[in-house]
């Protein structure tokens, strides 16, 4: 099982002939994940030399459009390494393609780009947006797709799901004793597909999932929101981190920010809600992996 | 990006939505010129500080000629509104009032599209309006595909229940306010109080914008609204070397991977403050994703330059980062600084190519560099030297 990724899911890589695309998708290769063909309207029929994860060569076919290659390979996962400028069309092209699940990279992109792409991914219900700005979602030793380490940590029971990058690096690392499920990074950006609250169903409904840890971080309202969630859908235990409590505050010049997100946006008004929620809350990450692991331990699975 | 008020007015004026004639100073005698360039008549001097409360703090005045402008300006000039300090003044044209009313558009990260706000009940307080009467506060989401056409327009101005005989008028600058949003990649445009004045003209009367930087490569004329003023010279110099850097006031440098990881160190290190006489992060700085070690030592140089900064530590989880390429950043600008170091380091590496990393700081076993396996760990050791360094 796992979550969103799995050992049979196909993936495209868009940008995959640049040169972060090209990098990350040799990561990807070596960690298992299968990666059936990359995208790039200008080198459409060609093929890349990649290592596979034996050692051994693999050719990596070059399409022309995301609606080519999934005809042609059945692919239904799709990460974007394109530049900040370009994402947004390849965002749309992956989603006006049906893909089922679209992994956007790239970091720096305008927030309304990825409104928009949001909107339309929202709207046509065939694709489960991941980012932007995100490191991207790993199931260890099934599939990785993004950028994540694939050797911090191996397969487990616990379900990850953060805002930040290095913080999942940095918990996956501090819980590698026991392993994960998934973890999926959903980026910090004003505008993301996948929130906290759908990873956290996903993992709900997970039946290899059995404690979920869940980190943010300040700005927005979604760790407010997912501790609602949690109080009324999650009967798994949770676990959570909020990074900033000594972030400078923000400059907000307009009102409008404050009304709409009903919510000072601070660690600590993230951190109560949670615990209203009864998530445990680490002070520290090494303090919340902790307390996974006596709530893993206690289990006794 | 905040705006300064004549800035959202000149970006308003351009995209057509109605303002008065405005000009910004920032000498009593500028001040004069611009009331004069108006006609000499009575005009609005107005504080530009990006916070609200201005015209409570005294930082919006009438002026009947002039000479009385140059002498308001001249009062409001350096005065300091809720710690910022008055560089400049709008002078604006004065303007008879009928009614002052509310809107704005921006981004609803909750709901994850934009929100159009308005009000017939405006130049008050929005926050308060909204807590107390929300009724009063129409409020319509705004789909990012279509955005407000004149059916939008017309729906918003309806809601907010704008009398029938001036929804025409208000429907047509809410869409050019629109047009100022997606034209010019806003967060927020938010006009209050967008005014009837009694010659009948719906105009927007005072104006905060924010900009989203991340479309900056399509903005080139964007750069010029930033406020070189008002940075930190370290911030400045940071953003010279494209480091996301932020000054705060402690004893401990901060430098990490990853915006997430580095706001987290800030914690841990003001955590483990608390048990050496409160020292605290002095700074955030984030070099970001596969650094080099020329972008370590850039970053190095500029928390070296914090005078207050009594240690440094440096908090690396390497994903695509890797740790050798931070060790040799540390080394090459230690080596550079020579005699001038005299910071000690603690350094936490984890991740990419660890082993090397640890390695190559082994191998240079620099005096000023400590190297501790954990970030609780680290942020205790730094803390501590922080603390010994401020005795």
């Amino acid at each position: 099982m796992a979550i969103f990724l799995n050992s049979d899911s196909k993936v495209l890589v868009q940008g995959m002939t640049g040169s972060e695309g090209r990098k990350h998708t040799q990561r990807m290769l070596a960690s298992g994940t299968n990666v059936v063909g990359g995208v790039n309207p200008s080198k459409a029929g060609q093929s890349v030399d990649f290592t596979g994860a034996d050692g051994s060569p693999v050719q990596v076919p070059v399409f022309g459009t995301v609606a080519e290659a999934r005809e042609a390979t059945g692919a239904d996962v799709s990460v974007i390494f394109v530049p900040a400028k370009f994402t947004k069309a390849a965002a749309v092209e992956a989603i006006e393609a049906e893909t089922p699940l679209v992994v956007v990279i790239t970091e720096g992109v305008p927030v309304h780009d990825s409104a928009e792409f949001y909107a339309l991914a929202a709207a046509g219900g065939k694709t489960r947006l991941i980012g932007p700005n995100c490191p991207g979602l790993i199931s260890p030793g099934k599939s990785n797709v993004g950028i994540i380490p694939a050797d911090i940590t191996p397969p487990g029971r616990i379900g990850l799901v953060s805002k930040s990058g290095t913080l999942t690096y940095q918990m996956m690392y501090e819980l590698r004793d026991i392993g994960f499920s998934s973890a999926v990074g959903i980026g910090g950006d004003p505008v993301i597909g996948t929130t906290h609250i759908d990873a956290l169903q996903a993992f709900q409904d997970d039946p290899e999932t059995d404690v979920i840890v869940m980190i943010g971080e300040i700005g927005g309202d979604a760790e407010e929101r997912a501790a609602k969630f949690i109080e009324a859908n999650v009967t798994k235990p949770v676990v959570g981190y909020v990074a900033g409590f000594t972030a400078p505050e923000g400059k907000t010049m307009g009102h409008a920010g404050a009304i709409v997100s009903g919510s000072a946006g601070t660690a600590q008004a993230k951190q109560e809600a949670l615990e209203a929620a009864g998530v445990k809350v680490g002070k520290t990450p090494s303090e919340t992996a902790k307390l996974a692991r006596e709530i893993f331990q206690n289990l006794g699975k | 990006m905040d705006l300064f008020e004549y800035q959202a007015r000149d970006l308003f004026a351009a995209h057509g939505v109605p303002v008065l004639d405005g000009k910004v100073a920032t000498t009593p005698e500028e001040a004069q010129a611009a009331a004069e360039s108006m006609g000499g008549g009575t005009v609005v001097v107005k504080a530009q500080v990006k916070t609200g409360g201005r015209g409570k703090a005294g930082g919006v005045k009438l002026a009947h000629s002039p000479a009385e402008a140059a002498e308001r300006a001249r009062e409001i000039l350096g005065m300091d509104i809720k710690g910022h300090t008055v560089h400049q003044v709008m002078i604006a044209q004065g303007a008879k009032i009928a009614e002052e009313f509310y809107f704005s558009v921006l981004l609803d990260r909750s709901n994850r599209t934009y929100l159009a706000m308005a009000s017939v009940e405006g130049g008050v307080e929005i926050e308060q309006l909204a807590v107390e009467r929300p009724e009063a506060l129409a409020r319509v989401p705004v789909d990012a595909r279509t955005g407000i056409d004149a059916a939008k327009a017309a729906e918003i101005v309806e809601k907010a229940g704008f009398a029938p005989e001036l929804r025409e008028a208000v429907a047509d600058v809410v869409q050019k306010l629109w047009g100022v949003f997606t034209a010019e990649d806003a967060t927020l445009v938010e006009v209050n109080p967008l005014v009837r004045t009694e010659d009948g003209q719906v105009i927007a009367l005072d104006g905060k914008v924010t900009l989203d930087e991340n479309a900056d490569f399509r903005h080139p004329a964007h750069a010029e609204l930033v406020d070189a003023a008002a940075a930190d010279p370290l911030e400045a110099k940071a953003k010279e070397m494209n480091l996301n850097y932020v000054k705060l006031d402690g004893e401990v440098g901060i430098i990490g991977n990853g915006a997430g990881l580095v706001m987290s160190t800030l914690d841990v290190v003001a955590y483990a403050g608390e048990g050496f006489g409160g020292v605290k992060p002095a700074n955030f700085l984030d070099i970001g994703g596969g650094a080099s070690a020329q972008v370590m030592a850039n970053g190095l140089d500029v928390i070296l330059g914090d005078a207050q900064v009594k240690s440094v530590f440096v908090n690396v989880f390497g994903g695509i980062t890797a740790c050798d390429e931070v060790a040799k950043g540390i080394v090459s600008a230690l080596g550079i600084l020579g005699d001038e170091a005299t910071k000690p380091l603690v350094v936490r590496l984890d991740g990419n190519n660890v082993e090397e990393g640890r390695r190559i700081l082994a191998e240079a076993d620099h005096p000023l560099v400590t190297v501790v396996d954990t970030m609780d760990g680290a942020a205790a050791k730094a803390a501590e030297l922080a603390s010994t360094g401020k005795a």
